[in-house]
């Protein structure tokens, strides 16, 4: 861990009326794995997307890796972010190769590295090599999502912005992705922002949590210290439900108890 | 009917070459103008729909008026730009068809260069912008070609649509697969006007084809087919095109006008065959409506052509009064001298004028022998006309001066006009009087007691920059007072009967042979 990756100041962001953030302030430390956990309208995706400008702040200061967002052409700060979404995005006219060459491209790297980089990152997030000249269409969602991490990987950023990324797919992928994905993160020393709606998922994956409602940070900190520290009802409610849901499972599996 | 075939096919290369140079152009220039302009109205709801709707009215415009109404303003461009710059240009032929059909050809590549930029996937542009795509990268790497398709499909529509209404270019003075339908339509040579159509129809259909090829290309992200389909377009463009390369590099040529009728043609004809005897190069504007022509002569877009002084008395001098034939004559040749500079060389010998014509068993029956009778009559009659009568200042004269009032009121092509009249749809019609079928039909021209009706003695007039061309003076100059009407009439009734007709050109060379040596 090392110094700050991430540096919110007080962002606000209004959708005509409607607040979406009213004055965020968040700091993420080099190296940390963060989920922004909260309900839908509750700004977590705001949030995240101020990180890489997809969304401009009305006002507050972001700053990223040390430098203003606002002052930097956002394409320019954008090729040292890793993306990854829920709908992935990837393009339909494009091979899965030439989907994961894309920053590097942008970038300028020559032919060699690029194509060295794709094998490198084909295998990284465990998908064959055969895969590289076929269209996306052609793959499984889970491995979409795969090219997807890798495509945000590929100009070796230091920092990776995820918004719900393993949302649409069924469990048993969501989970061995999530788990991929975080020993990922592990090996290369990655930053990583995670927004998700689902508090078991953030629990499993991330350092800390930060919980959002209605564009307020109301709950922030280590997965075992929320419980204990949260005095909010509602984040507690949030806490407590895949805690109850895993004691319940745990019962069920053994044969005790009733529903 | 093989000879007529023969003829048509003869003329296929300089009129398909047109056809393919101007529409290919008009679709080029539509692209070029409707990719950027789509661009922007992707990007911009609030420019979206005034582009959408000026393009969508430009559509309801017949396609027809669109080509006639940049005549006029191209003409007034070039007399602006020759005023400020002393350089002025051509507003008719290619010029007004070009940019006519651009016009209508930007509709449909718009509506969908625009729609298929918009259907891009929203999560797929985020990814370009997420990935760090400049908004230009984005368009070109993404945008554009997931839009491809769509863009294609409408290129197709376009092309589609401009080879048609290229046949409509015509009549202000562009040479098109157009001239058989038109030419046809006047002489009745349902050869040509089929042969226009075929041809007409068989270009849209390759060039729909070819584009398909690289619609379905850029679909399937299949670059061999795109190419094939780029490459088979740019070949069959060459070589259509061809032709007219060859033709341009010939040295320059007298340009003879005509309007939309048997007689003019064969005059043009006639015209044409003694400058090309003289060892001169000649190309024909056919097909050309009255002030069109008398304009493009004034601005030196043609060089001749016959018109008739009654036409010009009161459609270019506006005049209502009517002097008698030799003052007209007169008046007519040193007004326009003075006017536009422009020569009558003088009168053919015949006159073509209104006249109020009916079948002989009506005319009898109704006891109808001038026009006066007929205004008595007029109430439970049904008048036929040409195209251009109800619209002239002697129709407002004669209707004037005689009260006439009919049942009813219709315009036809010369040739349906006739039939109507055959056929009783119309009692009366607006004819010529040195039209071959008055006497083969043995109908009955009605008198004008009141002379409300101006002479019309065809003229022959040059342009003011070739008045003092020796050679054209000098072909066309034995022709003044050579024609009498009975030779007029029946060089105008081989062209326009039902049984062995003759072509125009074959009118003309039988034409030649009645005239003094």
């Amino acid at each position: 861990m090392g110094g700050a990756a991430i540096e919110l100041n007080q962002v606000e962001k209004k959708y005509g009326a409607l607040a979406a953030l009213g004055g965020v302030s968040l700091s993420v430390t080099t190296g940390e794995f963060t989920a922004l956990v909260g309900g839908s309208g509750s700004g977590k995706t705001t949030l995240l997307k101020t990180i890489n400008r997809l969304v401009v702040p009305d006002a507050g200061t972001v700053h990223v890796l040390g430098q203003d967002v606002a002052a930097a052409e956002p394409y320019r700060l954008r090729r040292q972010i890793g993306y990854v979404f829920q709908e992935i995005g990837l393009f339909p006219h494009l091979t899965v190769a030439e989907n994961i060459a894309v920053t590097p491209k942008l970038l300028g790297w020559d032919a060699k590295r690029i194509s060295a980089r794709v094998a490198n990152l084909l295998g990284l997030v465990d998908l064959p090599l055969e895969v590289a000249g076929r269209p996306p269409a052609a793959l499984s969602g889970g491995q979409r999502q795969r090219v997807g991490v890798a495509r945000a990987l590929a100009a070796e950023p230091k920092l990776m912005l995820m918004d719900e990324p393993f949302g649409a797919l069924d469990p048993l992928t969501r989970d061995a992705l999530g788990t991929d994905y975080r020993a990922l993160h592990e090996r290369l020393g990655l930053t990583t922002v995670m927004v998700t709606h689902d508090m078991a998922e953030a629990v499993l994956l991330a350092d800390r949590v930060v919980v959002l409602r209605d564009g307020a940070i109301v709950a922030d900190g280590k997965p075992a210290e929320l419980l204990a520290s949260a005095t909010d009802e509602g984040v507690r409610a949030l806490l407590e439900a895949p805690k109850r849901q895993a004691e319940r499972l745990r019962t069920r599996l053994a044969g005790e108890g009733a529903p | 009917m093989n000879e007529r075939l023969a003829a048509a096919f003869h003329l296929l290369p300089e009129y398909l070459g047109w056809h393919v140079l101007l529409s290919f152009a008009a679709l080029g220039l539509g692209v070029v103008i409707s990719l950027p302009l789509a661009v922007a109205a992707s990007r911009s709801a609030r420019l979206r729909w005034p582009v959408l709707a000026a393009a969508g009215l430009i559509q309801t415009i017949p396609s027809l008026a669109l080509l006639a109404l940049f005549y006029p303003l191209l003409l007034a461009l070039s007399t602006l730009s020759k005023a400020a710059f002393g350089l002025g240009f051509s507003a008719l032929g290619f010029l007004p068809s070009l940019l006519a059909l651009t016009l209508y050809s930007m509709l449909p590549i718009l509506r969908n260069a625009a729609a298929g930029i918009l259907g891009v996937d929203a999560a797929i542009r985020e990814a370009a912008d997420g990935v760090g795509m400049t908004s230009r990268q984005k368009l070109f790497q993404v945008e554009l070609p997931l839009a491809a398709p769509v863009i294609m499909a409408g290129v197709r529509t376009a092309a589609v649509w401009t080879i048609g209404a290229a046949t409509l270019s015509t009549p202000v003075g562009q040479t098109s697969l157009g001239n058989y339908i038109f030419a046809g339509l006047q002489t009745e040579n349902w050869v040509y006007v089929l042969f226009g159509c075929a041809a007409s129809a068989g270009l849209a259909l390759v060039a729909d084809q070819l584009l398909g090829l690289v619609e379905s290309g850029a679909r399937r992200r299949s670059l061999p087919r795109v190419l094939a389909g780029a490459l088979g377009l740019a070949a069959a463009v060459a070589v259509a095109v061809a032709p007219l390369g060859l033709a341009v590099a010939r040295p320059a040529a007298y340009v003879v006008g005509a309007k939309n009728f048997s007689e003019q043609y064969i005059l043009a004809a006639l015209m044409g065959d003694r400058l090309e005897a003289a060892g001169a190069r000649v190309s024909r504007k056919e097909d050309l409506g009255s002030a069109v022509a008398y304009r493009a002569l004034a601005a030196g877009e043609l060089d001749a052509y016959v018109d008739y002084s009654g036409t010009l008395w009161t459609n270019v001098l506006n005049r209502k009064d009517n002097p008698g034939r030799a003052e007209v004559l007169k008046q007519l040749t040193a007004e326009l001298k003075r006017r536009d500079g422009v020569l009558v060389l003088g009168s053919l010998g015949f006159e073509n004028a209104y006249a109020f014509v009916m079948r002989p068993d009506r005319a009898a029956a109704l006891r109808i022998a001038t026009i006066a009778d007929l205004a008595r009559e007029a109430s439970k009659l049904k008048l036929g006309s040409d195209l251009e009568f109800l619209s002239r200042p002697e129709w407002k004269a004669v209707q004037g001066a005689y009260d006439l009032n009919f049942k009813s009121q219709r315009s036809y092509q010369p040739t349906f006009m006739y039939r109507a009249l055959a056929g009783g749809d119309a009692d009366v019609i607006s004819a010529f009087s040195s039209d071959g079928r008055i006497a083969a039909d043995k109908l009955v021209v009605l008198s004008d007691p009141k002379a409300a009706i101006p002479p019309y003695d065809a003229v022959v007039l040059i342009s003011p920059k070739r008045v003092g061309d020796k050679r054209l003076l000098g072909a066309l100059q034995p022709l003044i007072g050579a024609i009498p009407v009975e030779a007029m009439r029946a060089a105008n009734l081989s062209v326009d009967r039902d049984q062995q007709k003759a072509s125009p050109a074959e009118a003309a060379k039988s034409l030649e042979t009645t005239l003094p040596r």
